[in-house]
């Protein structure tokens, strides 16, 4: 029996760039035709035709897509910044449409692609609630079935006739979570709003996506947090510059998304101070992996090699508290430390870290000791902020370094080594009797 | 880019499960009613929205609404007797003729400028969320229509007032209402969807509605006025001048158009509703990425 929810064939979209952006204008129009019908004559005289429009200036953010989600199936969407996720999200979700390529979806289509997708701000919550069903095309009296149980699970009965403006962000993101998982699409699309809200929170919307494909609801899911991909989906997708790059397991396809990290011989570097990741107070300048024996960058590190993890950033802006740190994740996504140049949290005091800094460029550099991580692929997340609360500049697993075997632990043991790290422990072993 | 066209069609599957095909090789189907139907709930919310905020507040909503026509209504009826003209049959006080004109073209105005700039001001909505867009230029028309309803009640006190009782033509009236509206949803076709192409084009909007004031019978009855014969036909080509005449005559029992004028505004009406419910598919498939 066919049991696909979801078949995208050669989907392709085409952005005019700078055309999507810029309101257009009547009056330019008016001036343009005005021009036209004065070029008229001469065009007509000549046989030439008509100057094409110049491929330069077209943005293809998808290029021939294609894959199929089986009914009930939790489907992961990765890729970078700039990839396609949301352009993608954005035509399964009907808000815009396809230049090339066609899209069959089987069922109710609900979205969550913000914080507060599809609220009204003026509108009270209760009356929100009714408009996201009458989103989803359903009926008052359909609505009204699931009414106690989304607000139930939204924890707002006391702020339901307040219009949302005046929602906390959290109060917000319970509500919309909530909407979108009661009223039950057939098809939900989530992008990016699992990792917001406390732990307690999180770990009830895990419970409630998991819930939801149980029930038979086919999800698509959009996150830059790997550790949500592997943990709720099966299977998943790798979109790299608007291209298909992967499709498979869950599994392998994150571990294709690590391994081919922006980066080429262990650095990354943002040249620019207007686009680097972060923000008006600190951008982020580059993040270089090498080990202590070698001065250039590399992403290819022995085991029982030290490792120098460097973090250049730029502080835009004066007397700022800034402390730089990382995330390591392995290859399945598992975090396997967050380590950061903040005083309580370095090994050695850091003359800047967590103090004020002047305007500047700035340099840290984090020793990782030989003998801590197992053999495998590494991706670094690094943030510079306040601590490790309050990141101002990301960038989520830009660079992956590999640690290689060279065996000086091994001995005659060739088989696979368990465990996220190795680290080389003193042992000591006495007879008893 | 504009060659390829898009479609989206829904169909029941034999699972009883809806099925939605995005296609942009196909001809854009460009008018669907069912799902227009299946998303009347969506209608409904966001006109009740337009109207609880007007009628919050019950007393200050109904006078704002009144306030209005009538403040227009005193102006305009003590202008024409200062100016010691009457551009008005006999038959009615002037003041009632024209209250009707006031409230009708009340009614169509708001509607066109409400839809004018539903697309725009929806924009957060738009971006994140699918719905039929046209939903949007048929919930603006219903506040309008209560606040109508209200200026009704007030007509019809003024109407008690001077002893004018309205005729069996009376009958006709919501016919003449509902036309207006059509009329006015048709031209908030074309202007919602050029307004979110062109932004400048809201601008424009209030100026035509001012000069549409006039040169409609708002302030006066067509018969009052001498229309050289050749120019009748010209004239009834403006669909708000047959509908003001037929609204006055169905309350009032004024003249009521010819209906060769009738039957030329009705085709102007129907050729904009159709080019504007086409212009307006046009750019729907592409205001996401546009507004």
């Amino acid at each position: 029996m066919n049991d696909v929810a979801l078949r995208v064939e050669n989907l392709a979209k085409v952005f005019q760039m700078g055309h999507h952006l810029a309101y257009h204008r009547f009056t330019e129009f008016i001036e343009n035709m005005a021009k036209n019908v004065a070029r008229l004559p001469s065009r007509l005289m000549s046989s030439k035709p008509a100057k094409a429009k110049t491929d330069a200036n077209l943005f293809w953010a998808l290029d021939d897509v294609s894959f199929e989600v089986q009914r009930g199936e939790v489907f992961g969407v990765i890729g970078r910044n700039g990839a396609g996720k949301s352009t993608l999200l954005k035509l399964l979700s009907r808000i815009t449409t396809p230049t090339r390529g066609r899209i069959e979806i089987r069922g109710r289509v609900g979205s969550l692609l913000e914080v507060g997708t599809g609220f009204h701000h003026e509108l009270t919550g209760r009356e929100n609630v009714f408009l996201n069903g009458a989103f989803l095309g359903m009926t008052r009296r359909e609505i009204k079935q699931k009414f106690d149980a989304i607000v139930a699970f939204a924890e707002v009965e006391r702020f339901l006739d307040t219009p949302v403006k005046h929602y906390s962000s959290g109060m917000y993101i319970r509500l919309a979570f909530s909407i979108a998982a009661h009223l039950e699409p057939e098809i939900l699309i989530v992008d990016e709003v699992l990792g917001v809200g406390d732990a307690a929170f999180q770990k009830k919307s895990m419970d409630v996506m998991r819930d939801v494909a149980r029930r038979g609801c086919t999800c698509l899911i959009v996150s830059h947090n790997l550790p949500t991909i592997t943990n709720l989906c099966t299977r998943a997708l790798l979109l790299r510059s608007g291209r298909l790059a992967a499709n498979g397991p869950v599994d392998e396809v994150v571990e294709q998304y690590l391994a081919t990290g922006l980066s080429l011989g262990g650095e990354i570097v943002w040249n620019d101070p207007a686009t680097a990741p972060g923000y008006d107070i600190v951008r982020l300048h580059a993040v270089r992996v090498r080990h202590t024996d070698s001065l250039s960058s590399t992403a290819d590190i022995g085991i029982s090699q030290e490792i120098e993890i460097e973090i250049s950033y730029w502080n835009l802006l004066d007397q700022e508290c800034l402390s730089a740190g990382f995330t390591l994740r392995d290859h399945v996504a598992t975090s396997v430390f967050t380590t950061s140049s903040m005083r309580p949290v370095s090994l050695t005091p850091d003359a800047w870290g967590g103090m004020p800094h002047p305007v500047g460029l700035f340099r840290s550099v984090c020793r990782i000791p030989a003998h801590t991580l197992n053999e495998g692929r590494y991706a670094i997340t690094p943030f510079v902020g306040h601590g490790l609360t309050e990141p101002f500049a990301r960038a989520e697993d830009v660079l992956s370094f590999n640690i290689h075997d060279t065996g000086e632990m091994r001995g005659e043991y060739f088989g696979h080594w368990p465990g996220v790290v190795r680290p080389w422990l003193p042992w000591s072993t006495e007879q008893m009797s | 880019m504009s060659s390829l066209a898009d479609n989206a069609a829904s169909q029941r599957s034999t699972e009883g499960t809806r099925l939605v095909v995005i296609d942009a090789a196909r001809a854009a189907s460009w008018f669907d009613w069912r799902e227009l139907w299946n998303y009347r709930e969506l209608i409904w919310i966001l006109a009740a929205r337009d109207i609880t905020v007007r009628y919050r507040q019950a007393v200050v909503g109904v006078a704002w609404v009144v306030l209005q026509p009538v403040a227009e209504m005193v102006v305009f009826s003590g202008l024409f007797s200062l100016l010691g003209k009457r551009p008005a049959g006999e038959a009615v006080p002037y003041t009632i003729s024209l209250l009707c004109g006031l409230l009708l073209w009340q009614l169509f105005a708001a509607i066109v400028g409400s839809a004018t700039s539903c697309l725009v001001d929806n924009r957060p909505l738009l971006t994140k969320v699918y719905f039929p867009r046209m939903v949007l230029p048929l919930a603006v028309c219903l506040r309008p229509l209560v606040d109508f309803g209200v200026g009704l009640v007030v007509l019809a006190g003024l109407m008690a007032w001077f002893h004018v009782a309205p005729s069996l033509a009376l009958l006709m009236m919501p016919l003449v209402v509902l036309a207006t509206v059509i009329t006015a949803l048709a031209l908030g076709l074309w202007l919602s969807a050029l307004n979110a192409h062109y932004r400048d084009f809201g601008y424009i909007v209030p100026f035509l509605l001012r000069i549409g004031f006039f040169v409609s019978p708002v302030i006066y009855e067509t018969a009052s006025l001498n229309i050289p014969t050749q120019w009748h036909l010209l004239y009834s080509l403006n669909p708000m001048s047959s509908l003001l005449e037929s609204f006055r005559w169905s309350l009032i029992g004024t003249a009521g158009p010819e209906v060769i004028e009738v039957v030329a505004s009705l085709v102007a009406t129907f050729l904009v509703l159709v080019t504007g419910a086409w212009y307006f598919r046009r750019v729907e498939r592409f205001l996401a990425d546009r507004i």
